[in-house]
């Protein structure tokens, strides 16, 4: 752990002083290895990473978060397309003025209805439909989207919601133009951004190239961009190893082989940070004997968080509730108050024999375990630790069973509510709570798998979006998420750890600690080459 | 041979027919289907804006409709279009065909040239040492997986070279491309080889103990000529059957080494397809892998009479 933090420190001084010393140089193309095939290029249609990182670079947003700071904040976000805003006295509207001159890649110029067009898009009010709407929900306030002339735009809310500015300028906002279908936005994306798409050959490369009439003079410095997709990690790393590729693929390397890399390529730059990733169980709230919060509150002292942590990843990964924990997180409760919430306490055996106690009373024990199968995705990073929770559930009496299942069925299944009990891996989007709690705990969300309701929690998580002072708010959000995990809503294991590798001719990449999905433009890094 | 030819046509549509229906009907009985994979990108799953994607992929059609309409653009020479990329299936497909057709020529190239010769000198110095190396290192390129041999190889350039022979559309110079290639040929054929060369070692045995082997040593003709005109000739047809068999298998092998060489072929895009379920991609590569292998035999079939006189079809 003191070598990751070590390596991360250096790696940041080392980026710190080149940058600083030398003066960012035009040309070159950075070459860069993807994980998989994008499922498609449309920003708003994906939750993945995997179309994040390619294609951002192809939009703008209205505003994005500033690089003042490691952390996305909302007391960073800069302008974009966007040149100021404001928001009404009552914090139900905010408008934009936007910029001039800005054209998009088919050359029609970027006005107001470009923005009204994308949310009217997103809220399914518009003339052509996305195929898939993930984003639909982080815009529950959102009443409608009015334009004053081709440079005002104001989005108007039925509450005030201090968060909408740090989701519109999260990685999954891009402003998409009139005119443009949803299916052609799929394949060859147009935006505004400082890269034009060229091509994409499914499951072999994605080629974007400089934006000569982007609108922030100088920017970018790279010529062109190049992902060459490798789905196989070994060749990946090896290939980057040989100097093939100048940057990896975000978090895609796990902490344990980050010592083969620096061993076989001792100059490359390497990030070790949270990706914003949590591995969590899922308790479907409404199969026996499960919808007894007694069997649920056993399950979860079972838990031996660290164990989670030190077996999967050599003790680098964190331990949190829903929201990413400190120092990497803004709304994460702090290491003093999570000790205290149900489960999170570091007497493990004290836990485990109340959770005993509660399973005996319910008529389990060592000669009468309660059977069920623990259904996961069939991938290594949900299956792995599902086994140490087979392992660990043993302790209160639940025999687990694993049964892996094929991506084709897992969200199927997860979406039907037929299955028991299953352990999942989320992404969150942004290190923001609106995004986190309304997705996943709303009664009515269609990511809530578990089936939680909590009318009375659900009100507070509106008066926390409402809230607009920081201090007061990030304590509700506390309160909350104790509530959740001591409900067994959907109980965190552990929020994950990851790293990004670049080569050190690289310059300017800036990656954030809470979140993955942000600074894909590319437009500052260069290369010194 | 008109009418044995006709005969086997007859029975290539057959078998064809056959395949598509197999491969119709397992795809629709595997759990899941395009519109689930969608949305695992987005990370759930919204019931509306999933019955409008399978109404609008005609998934909500019946299976004979979705079958009877498959065949049919299929002899209209319309592949359909991938659920994926959007785009047309033949579009897709054909520029992965040279890809994967050149490093399978290539890989059954090598196993040919590797395997014949070894397993005739095998046989002539059967028991000796290099009888037992050769032994050896054939158990070895069965018992390798060829995706462990793949990264061993990888692993072997970047500690020595610095380098890694991966797939790259625009290589310096036509040597460079063909090295690429035939690195991942030779992980693909290693295999293939051992196969080969045990085949061509046991059969040579069984052919160097025949009466006509005899005779032709009576008749003065030196050891070479012995054991290529005569022996090998004769220890080749069941070798033909195993090289036509494992063209057949190659693809197999190809799936893990277009993974690990990163080569963008139809092997490791048909891994993609299955995963995503995107039917026509998966069926039409389906069927153009059947009927690669359909053709490949009616040729083994046709060089046994090349090289067997006492053969003939009709």
């Amino acid at each position: 752990m003191n070598a990751t933090i070590a390596g991360t420190l250096a790696a940041i001084l080392m980026t710190a002083s080149a940058t600083a010393a030398e003066t960012p140089r035009h040309g070159g193309t950075l070459r860069v290895e993807h994980r998989d095939n994008p499922p498609s290029a449309s920003l708003l249609e994906e939750a993945t990473i995997s179309t994040v990182m390619p294609f951002a670079s192809v939009f703008n947003n209205l505003v994005t978060f500033g690089t003042r700071t490691d952390q996305d904040r909302a007391d960073d976000i800069v302008p974009d397309l966007a040149e100021s805003w404001a928001w009404n006295p009552e914090g139900t509207a905010l408008t934009f003025r936007l910029r001039h001159g800005v054209r998009f890649h088919n050359g029609r110029p970027f006005t107001a209805a470009d923005v009204k067009c994308t949310f009217d898009l997103i809220q399914g009010k518009g003339e052509t439909r996305l195929r898939k709407n993930p984003r639909r929900s982080w815009y529950f306030d959102l009443k409608d989207v009015t334009t004053t002339g081709d440079d005002q735009v104001t989005f108007n809310l039925d509450a005030p919601e201090p968060s909408l500015l740090t989701m519109l300028a999260s990685g999954f906002a891009p402003i998409y133009p009139c005119g443009v279908s949803a299916a052609d936005q799929r394949t060859h994306p147009i935006g505004t951004g400082p890269f034009k798409f060229v091509s994409w050959q499914q499951n072999e490369s994605i080629k974007l190239v400089r934006n000569s009439d982007y609108f922030k003079p100088g920017l970018p410095y790279l010529d062109a961009i190049e992902y060459t997709i490798i789905p196989n990690r070994s060749t990946a790393l090896l290939a980057f190893e040989a100097g093939k590729y100048d940057l990896t693929f975000v978090s895609d390397i796990p902490p344990i082989l980050l010592k083969d890399i620096k061993a076989q390529d001792p100059n490359a730059i390497c990030l070790s940070q949270p990706n914003n990733t949590q591995a969590n169980l899922l308790v479907n709230f409404a199969h026996k004997p499960f919808d007894n919060p007694e069997v649920r509150r056993a399950m979860m002292l079972s838990l031996d968080r660290r164990a989670f942590v030190d077996i999967l990843s050599q003790g680098v990964n964190k331990i949190g509730g829903a929201m990413l924990p400190p120092p990497a997180g803004i709304w994460g409760m702090p290491e003093d108050y999570l000790k205290n919430v149900v489960g999170y306490g570091p007497d493990v055996a004290a836990n485990r024999a109340e959770g005993r106690k509660i399973m005996a009373g319910l008529g389990y024990g060592p000669d009468k375990m309660l059977n069920v199968k623990i259904e996961t995705r069939d991938i290594a990073s949900y299956r792995d630790p599902a086994v140490i929770l087979i392992d660990h559930l043993k302790n209160v009496f639940i025999q687990g069973t694993l049964e892996p299942l094929d991506s084709a069925v897992w969200y199927a299944r997860l979406a039907r509510k037929d299955y028991a009990v299953a352990m999942n891996v989320q992404g969150i989007a942004v290190d923001d709570p609106d995004v986190v709690l309304f997705e996943t705990y709303a009664c009515k969300s269609e990511r809530n798998y578990t089936g939680y309701c909590n009318p009375a929690l659900e009100k507070l998580f509106h008066e926390q979006s409402e809230t607009t002072d920081f201090a007061r708010r990030r304590q509700m959000v506390w309160n909350i998420d104790q509530k959740l995990q001591e409900d067994g809503a959907r109980p965190v294991i552990m929020h994950n750890v990851a790293v990004t590798c670049w080569q050190p001719d690289v310059h300017d990449v800036h990656l954030p600690v809470n979140s993955i999905y942000d600074h894909w433009r590319f437009e500052d890094v260069w290369l010194d080459k | 041979m008109t009418a044995y030819l006709a005969r086997r046509f007859g029975l290539m549509l057959l078998t064809l027919f056959g395949v598509s229906i197999a491969i119709f009907l397992l795809l629709r009985v595997a759990p899941g289907n395009i519109a689930d994979i969608l949305f695992d990108s987005a990370g759930m799953i919204d019931p509306g804006d999933k019955a409008r994607i399978v109404h609008d992929l005609h998934l909500d059609r019946s299976i004979p409709v979705q079958y009877a309409e498959w065949i049919s653009g299929l002899l209209h020479g319309d592949l359909g279009t991938s659920y994926v990329s959007e785009k047309p299936v033949l579009q897709e497909i054909a520029p992965r065909i040279p890809i994967t057709g050149e490093l399978a020529l290539l890989a059954l190239t090598f196993s040919i040239l590797l395997g014949v010769p070894l397993g005739v000198l095998s046989a002539v110095g059967q028991d000796t040492a290099l009888d037992y190396a050769l032994r050896v290192f054939s158990l070895s390129g069965l018992s390798i997986p060829s995706f462990w041999l793949g990264l061993l190889i990888l692993m072997g350039f970047v500690n020595f070279f610095g380098t890694i022979p991966i797939y790259n559309a625009a290589p310096h110079g036509f040597w460079i491309g063909l090295g690429t290639m035939a690195v991942p040929a030779v992980a693909v054929g290693f295999r293939s080889s051992a196969l080969v060369m045990r085949l061509t070692r046991s059969a040579m045995l069984e052919v160097m103990r025949q009466d006509f082997v005899r005779t032709a040593r009576a008749k003065g003709l030196g050891e070479a000529a012995v054991m290529i005109r005569h022996a090998l000739r004769n220890a080749l047809l069941p070798v033909i059957t195993t090289i036509g068999l494992e063209a057949a298998f190659l693809i197999g092998g190809l799936i893990v080494t277009e993974t690990v060489f990163n080569i963008p072929g139809v092997a490791r895009f048909l891994v993609q397809a299955i995963r995503w379920r995107d039917y026509p991609m998966v069926q039409n590569l389906v069927m153009l892998i059947a009927v690669m292998v359909v053709v490949i035999n009616l040729i083994v079939d046709l060089l046994y009479a090349l090289i067997d006189p006492r053969i003939r079809y009709g």
